[in-house]
């Protein structure tokens, strides 16, 4: 008896397994592909698939009055709901994308747009990190260029140097000489006084 | 000499940014500046609550005389907050006071004036949000200061206490009623 049921129950154990598996990986894979997903519902869409991409486009670039840092795309708050109904309201009416966003900056100003706008009063934000990093780059060029012209070609030496250098070399030859022989004052002898004393 | 001032610079540099910094610090980032200001009010017809109110229209509720509106919803609890503040301010009688109740149910509002007080001249109901957006509101209680034009004065953003009215609100309509 029992080995008759074995085999079945490894049977249905297998078959049990493989769906499981493969409902995991799906279920992952669903939720991998939902991570940049939408608070969009359901009930919010539009039919036609192309105005309902745009509201996308559109909404992905509006922030969440109420939310400080997210789009009303990403956004479950209320009133970013209201926002994402207001602006497919606006698409079925006939306004162009730009038109829908300009709708709610004369409400919200351009704080609404996640995308700040091209205007004199922003041209530090978008040209100041442009600035920086050009004048760094000159800054650093002209340092460098500073350095490698400074230590160019000391001048000459007099005869009197001449001089003084050929002796002073004299000497250090005589030094060469004696310091050749091994002498119990050198560095292999002195090395083992500070080991004695940290030992102690 | 071209060294000196260049070793100057960094100096310069943080000089500069702390005045920025400085001057960033002393702002509250919830405060959101209001594009509506010195610009009419948005056209808009609203129905009164029933049994209570003609509609709330925007133009002819507005031209005149200087008008509060005031955005609140009886889910609100803020709202509940400068309630009190509200009904001293009808009383003192200096404004018009009227009252936009939005993402709200009439029978919700109605049951929360009649449990709180009712300081309102008039109130319409905007159940979709769509007319808040249309002033601009990102949460409530929100009050606007509406000079006889019709032309939007001044936004107040969250409750309205004494200091708010005695200091700001009151004589700002004072200012506004005498021309």
């Amino acid at each position: 008896m029992r080995r008759g049921i074995e085999p079945a129950a490894d049977r249905t154990a297998q078959r049990g397994t493989a769906p499981a598996l493969t409902g995991a990986a799906l279920g992952l894979l669903v939720a991998l592909a939902a991570t940049p997903a939408a608070a969009v519902e359901p009930d919010e869409m539009l039919e036609d698939p192309a105005l309902e991409e745009r509201a996308r486009v559109i909404s992905r670039d509006l922030r969440c009055v109420v939310c400080q840092n997210e789009s009303i795309d990403e956004s479950n708050a209320d009133m970013a709901r209201d926002m994402r109904i207001l602006v497919r309201d606006r698409l079925l009416e006939g306004d162009s994308n730009a038109e829908v966003k300009q709708y709610l900056v004369d409400r919200y100003g351009d704080y609404v747009l996640l995308t700040p706008p091209f205007k004199p009063t922003t041209y530090v934000l978008w040209f100041g990190p442009a600035l920086i990093l050009v004048g760094a780059a000159v800054a650093a060029v002209a340092y460098y260029r500073h350095k490698a012209k400074a230590p160019a070609a000391p001048p000459p030496l007099t005869a009197e140097e001449q001089a003084q250098l050929r002796s002073l070399l004299a000497m250090h030859g005589d030094d060469t000489g004696t310091s050749s022989k091994p002498d119990p004052k050198t560095p292999k002898a002195r090395s083992k006084t500070p080991r004695r004393g940290g030992s102690a | 000499m071209m060294r000196r001032i260049i070793y100057f610079l960094p100096l310069l540099v943080v000089a500069v940014l702390l005045v920025f910094f400085i001057d960033g610090l002393q702002r509250d980032p919830r405060k959101l500046p209001s594009v509506l200001l010195d610009r009419p009010v948005p056209a808009f017809a609203l129905e009164g609550l029933p049994g209570r109110d003609p509609a709330l229209t925007g133009k002819d509720a507005f031209t005149g005389q200087v008008t509060l509106l005031n955005f609140f919803g009886s889910w609100c609890v803020a709202c509940l907050q400068e309630h009190a503040m509200l009904s001293r301010i009808q009383a003192e009688g200096l404004v018009p006071l009227h009252g936009i109740a939005f993402k709200d149910q009439p029978e919700d509002t109605l049951r929360w004036l009649e449990r709180h007080g009712d300081p309102y001249d008039r109130v319409g109901y905007d159940t979709t949000n769509r007319i808040a957006i249309e002033f601009g509101i990102t949460g409530a209680p929100e009050t606007f200061v509406i000079d006889a034009a019709g032309v939007i004065q001044y936004k107040h953003v969250g409750p309205i206490t004494e200091q708010v009215w005695a200091q700001t609100l009151r004589p700002l309509i004072e200012d506004l009623s005498t021309p």
